[in-house]
């Protein structure tokens, strides 16, 4: 069964179209880049997927279930902007995503974090911007979800954060699992994708293969959005 | 090995030619063991299924075959290798070729410099 489907998937805020009657399938262990320019309708995507916004007509479905409790506890999100507790420290963190959800993988997040050289009992607050987002990046992927929707992760951090980002989804890779990552920085992220979705003022514009795309029109996945959303 | 990919072309091809070079220049012998589909993964940074088609594909060329729970090893049969070996010095010649002919050299006038080309250089 698929991960994520939409069927006609509509949100409209005011007289605003985010999402314009969309149709998406993610199979099951494929990383997928939903990419797009500001304001096309990516986070609102990730949100429907995430139950945190409802849609408008059409359906959104998550292993088969609309977003709710069920689907919360297969689905790892990644929130386009850090929101932690940041009174908690990073081990502190770790119980509490340990509370939250049975399939936190604690040895995996001590482990990043200490490669990472994040000592355990610092207080996130005193982080500085990009390691408070490689924290809640490494939450998010120590979980064992069936479904991984990060919104925009690597915008703010440094290149060789970037680096671990991408190591991290390719060694955390499950085939029953599948990755969806926003982004418009395309040319970071381009190697690890399976298939790429192109996404603009709420439409799908392209949905296919990352190869089948490189293929066909003898360019990069990043020269090919270019060239669609030239300005 | 170190992995840079350009364009134009789908990664896991552009995989299996390195690959393959690796295995006609002797840089992979015959016999040798492959990284793992995740290790191959993580060396070149790009998605498992990218590595694993790329692995299967070269595969279904006889380059290398797969010995259940210990791995994937490059093939040792040295007529397969020999084909890989002409097929890149094909494609290598043809662009040279191609290349000299953009310049006015063609036929007996490209043979003859090539020579003097050699002759020189081996002075």
């Amino acid at each position: 069964m698929a991960v994520l489907t939409c069927r006609g998937l509509t949100k409209k805020f005011g007289s605003t179209v985010a999402l314009d009657g969309v149709d998406i399938t993610v199979e099951p262990g494929r990383v997928v880049g939903l990419l797009g320019p500001n304001g096309s309708g990516k986070t609102t995507l990730i949100k429907l997927a995430n139950g945190l916004l409802t849609p408008g007509a059409g359906e959104i479905l998550i292993d088969g279930k609309k977003p709710g409790v069920e689907t919360k506890r297969m689905v790892s999100y990644l929130p386009e902007r850090a929101c932690l507790p940041d009174w908690m420290t990073a081990e502190g963190l770790m119980g509490f995503y340990s509370d939250f959800y049975a399939d936190f993988d604690r040895d995996a997040a001590a482990g990043i974090l200490s490669r990472l050289s994040i000592e355990g009992k610092q207080k996130i607050k005193h982080m500085s911007k990009g390691t408070r987002e490689k924290v809640q990046l490494i939450m998010v992927m120590s979980r064992r979800a069936k479904l991984y929707l990060l919104d925009e992760p690597i915008g703010g951090v440094d290149p060789a954060a970037r680096d671990l980002i991408l190591d991290t989804i390719i060694s955390n890779y499950n085939p029953e699992a599948s990755v969806v990552i926003s982004t418009h920085l395309i040319a970071d992220v381009e190697k690890v994708l399976d298939d790429v979705i192109f996404i603009s003022h709420g439409k799908i514009m392209l949905a296919a293969p990352a190869d089948d795309v490189r293929e066909q029109r003898g360019k990069s996945v990043d020269e090919v959005f270019r060239e669609v959303f030239r300005c | 090995m170190e992995w840079r990919f350009d364009s134009g072309a789908a990664i896991y091809a552009q995989m299996v030619a390195r690959i393959k070079e690796a295995i006609a220049s002797g840089a992979l012998a015959p016999g040798a063991r492959l990284p793992a589909v995740r290790e191959l993964a993580l060396e070149a940074g790009v998605n498992p299924n990218t590595a694993q088609r790329a692995l299967a594909e070269l595969e279904r060329e006889g380059l290398i075959y797969a010995v259940r729970t210990s791995g994937r090893f490059v093939t040792e049969d040295e007529g397969a290798i020999e084909t890989v070996r002409r097929e890149l010095a094909d494609a290598r010649a043809e662009g040279f070729i191609t290349a000299m002919a953009a310049l006015g050299y063609t036929g007996d006038g490209l043979e003859a410099f090539l020579k003097d080309y050699i002759r020189k250089k081996e002075e």
